[in-house]
């Protein structure tokens, strides 16, 4: 199962309410993956900024840890905090030293996502459990990704929900299986990509940061996906402009999707866009099979 | 016109809408039944076995109208998954768009689909006569065993795939055929099936002229001993 939705809005006055949307899609989705949930937002870039995105525990002093991250690098942090994750923003060259430099001061803190807009959240719950302690409700932005679980190839653990991150303001959210996520893992880690689970939607996630890496537009890292990966899939991606959707050939996983003027939706299902203002009017329709879909803010 | 009875599921839970709807008698006087607010759930209306008709305001989720008997359901909107699948009688129409495997295994009835029907549309079909005004996706009818579907729009990949004896009718492209479906020739007996399910269809304005048959081959129906690698 599982339940994976998104929102990319057109209309910045629904900027504000994005979270709140997003919440709203996301419990809907409980009964299609009641095991974790997770969601990827992203905002408006601070010039010369980065956003690391950490997880701890619910008792981590974040404030601390950037007051000495802050001392440490001599670079200004600011923090904000999430139940047991936290935003940092850092200067944009400091990011590997601050990667390194948070490793040596905490071994309960995992930087879990970087962007110049990204912050990534994932907890072990019910939708409407995680969505609270994270206060998705009160965050906005131009468009996010969430996922719902219903575990089936790994264990019900924070490493295993998604999204998934492996590269800068990328991210991906899965509903299906991989059956070739082995080899693929091996190849990968051949050519020097990092893996932190055994999971399968680790290697898809990796497998496009890999090719984007390389140079690939994410439309042609999504339709090369289409012969490399083997498996059950319905993909939505995430990254700094837009959002992507690929579904495998069989198309066996559901894909619901809702335009209007004002945004762009995907629901694993119609019923998690019901809440959607104009959803009366939105065109609905279902993404073919093994076509790329993407939608990009102008720059 | 009889009274319509209104059951309006932002304040009725749907299990005590199929309370009243399954608990009509077969000679029920309330035949006429409108269903509001159905905001995408699955199974709405499933299970009838009564002659009324229900109209469903809005899109629904999955499994919509399955198992119906007798009842006629029409769906003011899109349909999700698996659309009167495993239907014995009476008729669903969706207004829409319907999702995959539309009118799956279904035994007897008309399903008719204004709009498009997604992959597997009468995957397994068992007797049911399904009609879709636009396209269906993928390895539609796939094992098919009777019953006809009839497509006025165009076909997808691997169509009829492992066909037993539903009979497909398709009026635009078929993208492909799928392993031991082929064209036939149309005769007469066949002209007026068609013409009569698009008349029960109120899609009278097409020409049977314009479709093209495809049945089995037959060449799949038995173990035979020279394909016992593909096995």
């Amino acid at each position: 199962m599982c339940g994976i939705v998104g929102l990319f809005l057109k209309n910045p006055a629904l900027e504000p309410q994005l979270g709140r949307r997003m919440t709203e899609m996301l419990r809907v989705m409980s009964d299609r993956g009641p095991d974790s949930t997770g969601f990827a937002l992203y905002g408006s870039p601070v010039a010369e900024r980065v956003k690391m995105t950490l997880r701890g525990h619910r008792d981590t002093d974040f404030s601390a840890l950037a007051s000495a991250l802050s001392q440490r690098l001599d670079i200004a942090v600011s923090v904000t905090c999430h139940d047991d994750h936290a935003v940092l923003s850092v200067p944009s060259l400091a990011v590997e030293e601050a990667r390194s430099a948070l490793a040596a001061l905490s071994s309960e803190v995992k930087v879990v996502a970087t962007g110049s807009t990204m912050e990534l959240y994932k907890g072990v719950g019910l939708p409407e459990d995680v969505t609270d302690r994270f206060g998705l409700t009160a965050m906005g932005g131009t468009h996010a990704i969430g996922h719902t679980r219903m575990a089936t190839e790994s264990a019900v653990t924070i490493a295993g929900a998604h999204p998934f991150s492996t590269g800068a303001d990328q991210c991906l959210v899965h509903n299906g299986s991989l059956s070739n996520h082995n080899a693929i893992r091996r190849i990968l880690k051949a050519d020097g990509q990092v893996f932190e689970t055994e999971n399968d939607t680790e290697v898809a996630a990796g497998y496009l940061s890999w090719r984007l890496a390389q140079g690939a537009r994410l439309d042609e890292a999504l339709t090369a996906a289409l012969s490399d990966l083997d498996g059950f899939y319905t993909f939505v991606v995430g990254t700094k402009s837009g959002f992507g959707v690929l579904r495998d050939p069989i198309a066996c996983k559901p894909a619901v999707m809702a335009e209007t003027d004002d945004y762009v939706a995907f629901g694993s299902e119609y019923r998690a866009l019901v809440d959607l203002p104009g959803i009366e009017d939105a065109r609905i329709f279902e993404p073919e099979p093994q076509k790329v879909y993407f939608w990009e803010r102008q720059a | 016109m009889p009274h319509s009875e209104t059951v309006d599921l932002a304040s009725v839970p749907l299990r005590e809408l199929h309370e009243q709807l399954h608990g009509l008698p077969a000679d029920t006087h309330r035949t006429s039944w409108q269903i509001l607010n159905p905001r995408g759930r699955h199974a709405v209306a499933v299970g009838l076995d009564a002659p009324i008709r229900v109209r469903v305001r809005g899109h629904v989720g999955y499994y919509a109208a399955g198992m119906n008997q007798k009842a006629i359901v029409t769906i003011e909107g899109n349909a999700g998954p698996g659309v009167a699948e495993n239907m014995m009688s009476g008729e669903v129409r969706v207004l829409g768009n319907a999702s995959m495997a539309a009118g799956a295994t279904g035994r007897g009835g008309l399903l008719v689909v204004r709009g498009d029907a997604g992959a597997r549309c009468g995957i397994s079909m068992k007797g049911i006569d399904i009609v879709v005004r636009g396209s269906v996706g993928h390895m539609s009818a796939f094992m098919g065993q009777t019953g006809n579907l009839v497509v006025c729009g165009d076909a997808g990949e691997a169509l009829g795939d492992s066909l037993y004896e539903a009979r497909l009718f398709v009026r635009g492209a078929v993208k492909s055929l799928g392993a031991d479906c082929e064209r036939k020739e149309m005769n007469e007996a066949d002209r007026a099936t068609l013409a009569a399910l698009l008349l029960r269809a109120e899609l009278s304005e097409f020409d049977v002229r314009d479709f093209a048959l495809y049945g089995s081959a037959r060449s799949l129906y038995h173990f035979h001993v020279d394909n016992v690698s593909s096995y």
